[in-house]
């Protein structure tokens, strides 16, 4: 009802470009070209004066500006001086504060963090501020399986089921985070060693064997009971749901490899402070790492050795780097400044724009549909007024599948980015508009 | 013993020979001096530990055979205006961590130089990033938390390290000094308790000075707050709302004492109160978590307090979890980012951190007679990508690792 008035007033209002007022679904269909901006596509060298067309969402051209045909169909907008970089791929965020697995056991794989997330939060629209387009939001590391992490696109929407991810075969997007080292060491029935952590993580793991294989022999009509728990670990060892292994220091991660080997599934790395003392052995194991740049080291034993120049250790080895915000841990809204202080410590320029974009994507086994600027990938940018890596540079649009969820020039928009008054309020409380924001 | 051997090197200064410790010529492409405009290509010459020139290189003569660094910006050696570190450790372990005693809601007689660790780790990471001086002590958690100090970031003992011990007495007000099922269980209530120590530390001033008869029993506790209400130290208040800032100005005036805001999340929406107020501010990180009690901080209030003419610092602040420190040069960089002018935010952390905490007569310019505390770097400091390539404390090159 409120939603309905909030639009009868913004079409009364007049137009100040033509692409500003018309509702999401016209929108959607509409075709734009951005043109003059320094295209940074990632999968290809960078083009200095671009022109990116995007067409029912997805991206449909794009090339230099004395190359590039734009539709005459087209909303043409100069972005002359502007970068454009693929919308920003997110390992590992806690925005929307959910939780998944409770204190009742250490593996709890049937959970899911899809039904405990409240998009509303604010830390969505910081999200989209600073140029994330799609997050890996996970329960966290508090278990040695604490549940199933959910791929979400950050489009404006009130409820989850507007932001998760359908694969081709209908399932909803996401992984399984787990944990080792010390947070999840407790009280029984918590394992209280290292040793039981990974003995605890066997077991359960051969059980899903077990299960899997009596799937597999079972005669049409006498499959065993479902049994939520173990289906999850299946998709687990069937590499149909890739692992996300909170992990610190050296010993533990070669724990990590050591699991992932055994039993086969899909692993990345996450944190990893101590990458830059195993890099040979990651490398080896052909694991990509999503690694968290924090501003001092510590916090915690394991953490000790934490360093910026984790990146630049894994890149020298050629191993996989993505960032990630571990939101709130760091800001969303810098999320740029993890990659820039990275380069800082001797990572190069190129892997860590990679790092923020289509090696993440592939870390959430989605590198064919986002993470870079290619024809036929979904329209998910972002425009910078700078460099990428400069402290000085701010995201000024976010674009999601063709719409834009961020704009730096909206009032509301710019207390998220910037903060002040009501900023820590949800973003989607019928005082506001964010459906209507454009 | 060491300490006197300083002070006998400090007065020798005029007659050390070129090459002693104590001695250093550095060169910049540009010298952000904080004493006047930016002097491209100046030098920098310490001798004995104290700056005994500073200007253009065609003016400025760099002794025969003194050691001479290079760099493309040259700063003072950045103050961080409030933090924790040497108290809290990075480790964030029980036998690190001797920032906060929550036993009691006032304790100002817990003095910082009894818990500073000068071989705390964190300490050497924040000197590597070109901080010099370090304003740290006890954590906002408790309407009166303990004291505050004042070091170099140097030194294996404390008092190699402390250039004032007894700098503020840290007190907060708002929800991280109010705790379920305790006293002071509300904001009022803290207030309260706030009020009647003072009451009494008044009382006990007054039958110190009556003497005879009168004079009172020895009290640290009263002693501390007697320093605050005579003036000589002031009263560092934690607030982040605007109700709390609201409070500390209110109390301050019923007691007339000094008072610092701290962290002052909301503070745009009091500025006038304030500066009626004369009140400088250590304002909170810039990248603080906008969450809790800071879930209306904005990143532009840096800008905003320079527009209207407030004195501020930045500060590297205090996080209970991690990261355990956060760095003044990091925080000035996001505020300069999101507005504020660059001069002024390299002053937010060091000459006007320096006139806050009162020490802006030896450190956070560079002036001749200051102590040569000097900061260097490859290019902007403030841009993500450069390095700070040498720090100086008293002439001493304490970090050449490009960081």
């Amino acid at each position: 009802m409120l939603h309905a008035a909030l639009l009868i007033l913004s079409l009364a209002a007049p137009p100040s470009t033509q692409d500003a007022v018309a509702p999401a679904e016209e929108r959607q269909r509409e075709t734009v070209a951005f043109v003059g901006a320094r295209l940074v596509p990632i999968a290809g060298p960078e083009i200095e004066s671009g022109v990116l067309v995007v067409q029912d969402g997805v991206i449909s051209n794009l090339g230099a500006v004395d190359s590039t045909p734009i539709p005459a169909s087209a909303i043409v907008r100069d972005v002359t001086g502007m970068v454009i970089l693929p919308g920003l791929v997110d390992t590992h965020s806690h925005v929307g504060g959910g939780w998944a697995a409770d204190s009742s056991a250490p593996i709890q794989p049937e959970v899911r963090l899809l039904d405990s997330v409240n998009v509303r939060d604010a830390g969505f629209q910081r999200a989209q501020a600073g140029g994330i387009t799609t997050a890996n939001v996970m329960p966290g590391s508090g278990h040695l399986m604490s549940g199933q992490t959910v791929y979400l696109k950050l489009r404006d929407g009130g409820v989850v089921d507007e932001l998760v991810i359908r694969l081709d075969d209908g399932r909803i997007a996401g992984g399984m985070k787990m944990a080792n080292g010390t947070n999840s060491r407790r009280e029984p029935p918590f394992p209280g060693t290292r040793g039981k952590s990974a003995a605890l993580v066997r077991t359960r793991f051969v059980e899903a064997q077990a299960y899997q294989r009596k799937l597999a022999e079972a005669e049409a009509g006498k499959e065993p009971d479902r049994d939520l728990a173990l289906e999850a670990l299946v998709e687990v060892l069937e590499r149909k749901r890739i692992v996300h292994h909170h992990t610190h220091r050296h010993d533990d991660i070669l724990t990590v490899l050591r699991l992932a080997e055994e039993f086969g599934f899909e692993v990345v790395l996450h944190h990893v402070s101590d990458a830059w003392k195993v890099a040979d052995e990651i490398a080896a194991a052909g694991v990509g790492s999503s690694i968290i740049v924090i501003d001092s080291p510590g916090g915690k034993l394991e953490a000790r050795d934490v360093t910026f120049e984790n990146g630049a250790a894994l890149e020298r080895v050629g191993a996989p780097v993505a960032f990630h915000t571990d939101d709130w841990i760091t800001d969303s809204r810098l999320f740029l400044r993890s990659a820039a202080l990275a380069v800082r410590a001797g990572m190069s320029r190129a892997k860590a724009l990679e790092g923020l974009t289509l090696a993440p994507a592939k870390m959430l086994g989605l590198g064919d549909r986002i993470g870079s600027l290619e024809v036929g990938k979904d329209a998910d940018f972002v425009l910078l007024d700078g460099d990428p890596l400069s402290t000085y540079t701010k995201v000024r649009e976010t674009w999601v599948e063709g719409l834009r969820v961020f704009d730096r020039s909206d009032e509301r928009d710019r207390l998220w980015a910037v903060g002040g008054r009501g900023a820590g309020r949800e973003g989607n409380d019928p005082c506001c508009c964010i459906g209507e924001k454009q | 013993m060491k300490r006197s051997m300083l002070l006998a090197l400090a007065a020798l200064a005029t007659v050390s020979a070129p090459g002693s410790a104590q001695d250093v010529a550095v060169r910049g492409k540009i010298v952000h001096t904080m004493a006047g405009a930016p002097i491209q290509g100046g030098v920098v010459v310490v001798q004995g530990g104290k700056i005994t020139a500073v200007g253009a290189a065609v003016d400025v003569v760099i002794p025969d055979g003194m050691r001479t660094l290079d760099a493309a910006v040259v700063t003072p050696g950045l103050i961080d205006a409030h933090s924790v570190v040497g108290l809290a450790g990075w480790l964030n372990a029980d036998h690190d961590s001797d920032e906060s005693d929550t036993s009691a809601p006032i304790q100002p007689e817990l003095r910082a130089i009894d818990a500073y660790n000068p071989r705390e780790p964190l300490v050497e990471y924040l000197r590597g990033y070109g901080v010099t001086t370090l304003h740290t002590g006890h954590a906002p958690t408790s309407v009166v938390s303990g004291q505050t100090m004042i070091v170099k970031t140097r030194g294996d003992t404390v008092a190699e390290a402390v250039i004032v011990p007894f700098a503020m007495v840290a007190a907060t007000l708002g929800e991280d000094a109010v705790r379920d099922d305790e006293v002071p269980g509300t904001r009022a209530k803290a207030v309260a308790l706030l009020r009647g120590e003072l009451l009494r530390a008044r009382g006990y001033m007054n039958k110190k000075e009556a003497g005879g008869d009168q004079a009172p029993d020895p009290d640290l506790r009263l002693d501390a707050l007697e320093r605050v209400l005579r003036g000589e130290v002031p009263l560092l208040v934690t607030a982040q709302r605007t109700i709390d800032i609201l409070t500390a100005l209110r109390v301050a005036e019923e007691f007339g004492f000094r008072v610092v805001l701290d962290g002052a999340a909301e503070v745009y929406d009091v500025l006038e109160p304030v500066q009626a107020a004369g009140v400088p501010i250590l304002l909170h990180p810039t990248m603080a978590r906008a969450s809790g009690e800071r879930e209306n901080l904005s990143m532009e209030t840096a800008a905003k307090l320079d527009a209207e003419g407030v004195l501020f610092a930045l500060q590297g602040g205090y996080e209970a979890y991690v990261p355990k420190t956060r760095v003044v040069l990091f925080e000035a960089a996001l505020a300069a980012s999101y507005g504020l002018p660059f001069e002024r935010a390299l002053a937010s952390i060091s000459i006007d951190a320096a006139r806050i905490l009162g020490i802006d007569d030896r450190v956070g310019s560079l002036e001749v007679g200051k102590d040569g505390d000097l900061a260097l770097y490859d290019a902007d400091p403030f841009e993500y990508t450069s390095h700070c390539i040498g720090v100086v404390i008293e002439g001493e090159v304490v970090s050449e690792t490009a960081r």
